[in-house]
């Protein structure tokens, strides 16, 4: 009896140093020691990089001389305000495509925590045998690079002048803005009921727009409450149109009488720079069998767009609204460069998709408006 | 309800005793100063309770009380009560509104299409320097100060404290000041006098190095009047490559935007809910 309490807290212990070791990344570091196989190499490259040790990561490519460590580094950590400057990866997913005696193709799946929000980075990644190990081909970057230029930009900014603290009573703000709603459409989801739809700022001043709504029981009472949140444009420009959604999660339509839309527009400053062209936007299938809209921005303005959102709607062969889908950049939209984008959309609402519109909202950290 | 209190223990106070009394005069225009006469003998507290002041001080009875002008600045019903060793003695008396010296303006709508009859609604409060709400008919002064045009002005007799007058928008487009004035008093609103919709939106194309100019004709309404700059007009381009959507505010007057075009392509325009015409691109020039 004496022996037992010693043995067990020694079992303890070293069951406790075991845990800890796999916690800590301890499987992936022996397997760096013994890359044997390519999805190892990735793997245990992508561990190093999820550890903020990017030294060890670089170290793991087979074409170091080519990359660049700084622009390695800024492939996971950002650059230019974007959002993965708010980000951290949480895990990564790793499986092999194919596989050969010198090479192999192997797919990572990266998981983001976001200011925003989870972010997913799917990337198909070569992998080459060298010696008696497995090393990382890391694409190199080619991104295209403005030369040093003046770029003018004489786009409206509008101002506003409320009523001040000195001011008298009585002495009214100019009124808000009139924004519409001019389109709106419940569908039931598995697990939700989703109201999609368009709002128009009718008015010749930009405004700051919400759109919530109430969803009523046939005896009039309120069964759900919600707003369309960051699934809309929110800032307007005079006649400019944008998509909302907004999601009732664990919801069935059959408990719906009606819905009670409350739209909300403030007065707000705001600059009609940047315009973002929308291009090359295309309806098609994306690597892992899920339906996507893709395309391209174009910043035709002079300014970064740290954050760009990216609001699709959706259309029927009618003009009717019928899904919403958006999707945070994980990187910042820089003047005059090309940005590509996709966003998903359920599959058995793509077949029935005959047209679609893209906005695009930006979060600027030297916004003015 | 401290108000309530206040009255009924000067009221029972004044019951109690009446050897002591005091004469206030019964209207008093706010922020005037006034004595009010008294009689009885010895020291006394004089109490005088409104609606924003319920004060104390010692007296002498059978002196003349002054009540300074800062006690007497809201209309409404007062009292006076004088305590001396002999019991209480209350009066009431009314503050009636100073001359009318202040106005409050409510103009609505901010913007308005042009030539909406009767489209601006203008109303006018008259209130005296203590913003005490002024009841008796008021003469007040509504002018409109168009940005390229004379002044406009007319009266309007005030019934009970509001003066109103409704005014039509200008055919054209562009910034109205509208003002009240009443004695010293002198405010203004400004109203933008905005285009209606679009009305037959056009666009055209032009070559540009290797892109195209898709710029549309002038955007107005359909009395004529330019469109605000900052409108957002969207161009929309189907070709091989897919489809390209750019939304542009308006500038001078017209949108435009650069767009590269392979092959054929269809070229739309919108504003808001209005639509415009199509342009058909093929083998680089417009058709």
């Amino acid at each position: 009896m004496k022996r037992g309490l010693p043995i067990l807290l020694g079992v303890v212990t070293v069951i406790l140093i075991v845990i800890a070791w796999f916690q800590s990344g301890g499987v992936e570091t022996h397997e760096l020691q013994s890359a044997s196989t390519p999805d190892q190499a990735v793997r245990l490259m992508l561990s190093q990089v999820k550890a903020h040790n990017f030294d060890a990561a670089y170290a793991r490519l087979a074409n170091r001389d080519d990359v660049d460590k700084n622009a390695f580094i800024r492939e996971f950590n950002g650059s230019n305000g974007s959002l993965l400057t708010y980000a951290s990866m949480e895990n990564f997913d790793v499986w092999g495509l194919k596989t050969s005696e010198q090479d192999a193709t192997v797919r990572a799946k990266l998981h983001y925590s976001t200011a925003v929000g989870p972010l997913d980075d799917i990337r198909d990644l070569k992998v080459q045998h060298t010696g008696d190990t497995w090393k990382v081909l890391w694409p190199v970057s080619k991104a295209p690079k403005l030369p040093p230029q003046v770029i003018p930009v004489n786009y409206l900014r509008w101002d506003v002048i409320s009523r001040g603290a000195t001011d008298d009573w009585g002495v009214q703000n100019v009124d808000s803005p009139q924004v519409r709603v001019v389109s709106m459409n419940a569908i039931q989801r598995p697990d939700s009921v989703v109201l999609v739809g368009e709002v128009v700022n009718e008015d010749s001043v930009p405004a700051y727009v919400n759109v919530g709504a109430t969803l009523l029981d046939p005896s009039g009472a309120e069964l759900a409450q919600e707003s369309s949140f960051d699934k809309i444009s929110h800032i307007l420009l005079p006649k400019q149109v944008s998509p909302y959604r907004i999601d009732f999660p664990n919801m069935r339509m059959e408990k719906i009488k009606s819905v009670r839309m409350d739209t909300k527009a403030l007065l707000v400053p705001a600059s009609a720079d940047p315009v973002i062209e929308v291009n090359q936007q295309k309806l098609e299938t994306d690597p892992l069998g899920k339906k996507v809209l893709s395309g391209q921005l174009l910043n035709q303005g002079g300014q970064v767009v740290n954050i760009p959102h990216v609001i699709a709607a959706f259309y029927d062969s009618n003009g009717k609204v019928i899904w919403v889908s958006d999707g945070y950049m994980a990187q910042a939209l820089l003047p005059q460069i090309p940005l590509p984008f996709a966003v998903d959309l359920p599959p058995d609402i793509a077949k029935n998709v005959q047209t679609y519109r893209v906005v695009v909202n930006h979060y600027d950290t030297n916004s003015q408006s | 309800m401290n108000r309530v209190s206040a009255i009924l223990i000067a009221v029972v106070l004044s019951v109690a005793a009446r050897a002591a009394e005091i004469h206030p005069p019964q209207q008093v225009t706010a922020g005037t100063s006034i004595t009010i006469p008294s009689s009885g003998s010895g020291d006394a507290t004089f109490y005088l309770i409104g609606p924003d002041i319920a004060s104390k001080k010692k007296v002498q009875a059978g002196s003349d009380i002054s009540v300074d002008s800062d006690s007497l600045q809201l209309a409404g019903r007062y009292v006076a009560v004088l305590c001396a060793s002999d019991g209480c003695a209350s009066s009431n008396f009314f503050v009636v509104p100073a001359a009318a010296n202040k106005v409050s303006l409510l103009v609505h709508p901010s913007r308005v299409p042009v030539g909406s009859a009767n489209g601006i609604s203008t109303v006018a409060f008259v209130f005296d320097n203590f913003h005490n709400f002024v009841m008796k008919p008021e003469q007040v002064k509504f002018s409109i100060l168009p940005k390229d045009a004379k002044e406009v002005s007319a009266d309007r007799g005030s019934q009970n404290g509001v003066a109103w007058v409704r005014i039509s928008s200008a055919k054209k487009e562009g910034p109205v000041r509208i003002a009240a004035a009443i004695g010293n008093a002198n405010e203004v609103r400004v109203v933008q006098q905005v285009a209606a919709e679009a009305c037959n939106l056009r666009i055209k194309a032009s070559r540009v190095k290797n892109a195209f100019l898709i710029e549309t004709d002038p955007v107005r309404d359909c009395s004529g009047n330019s469109v605000p700059d900052g409108t957002v007009v969207s161009f929309t381009k189907s070709d091989s490559a897919g489809k390209t959507t750019v939304d542009v505010p308006i500038k001078r007057g017209v949108a435009k935007v650069e767009m590269p075009i392979d092959g054929r392509a269809r070229i739309t325009v919108a504003s808001g809910v209005v639509t415009g015409n199509e342009l058909e691109v093929a083998g680089g020039q417009p058709q």
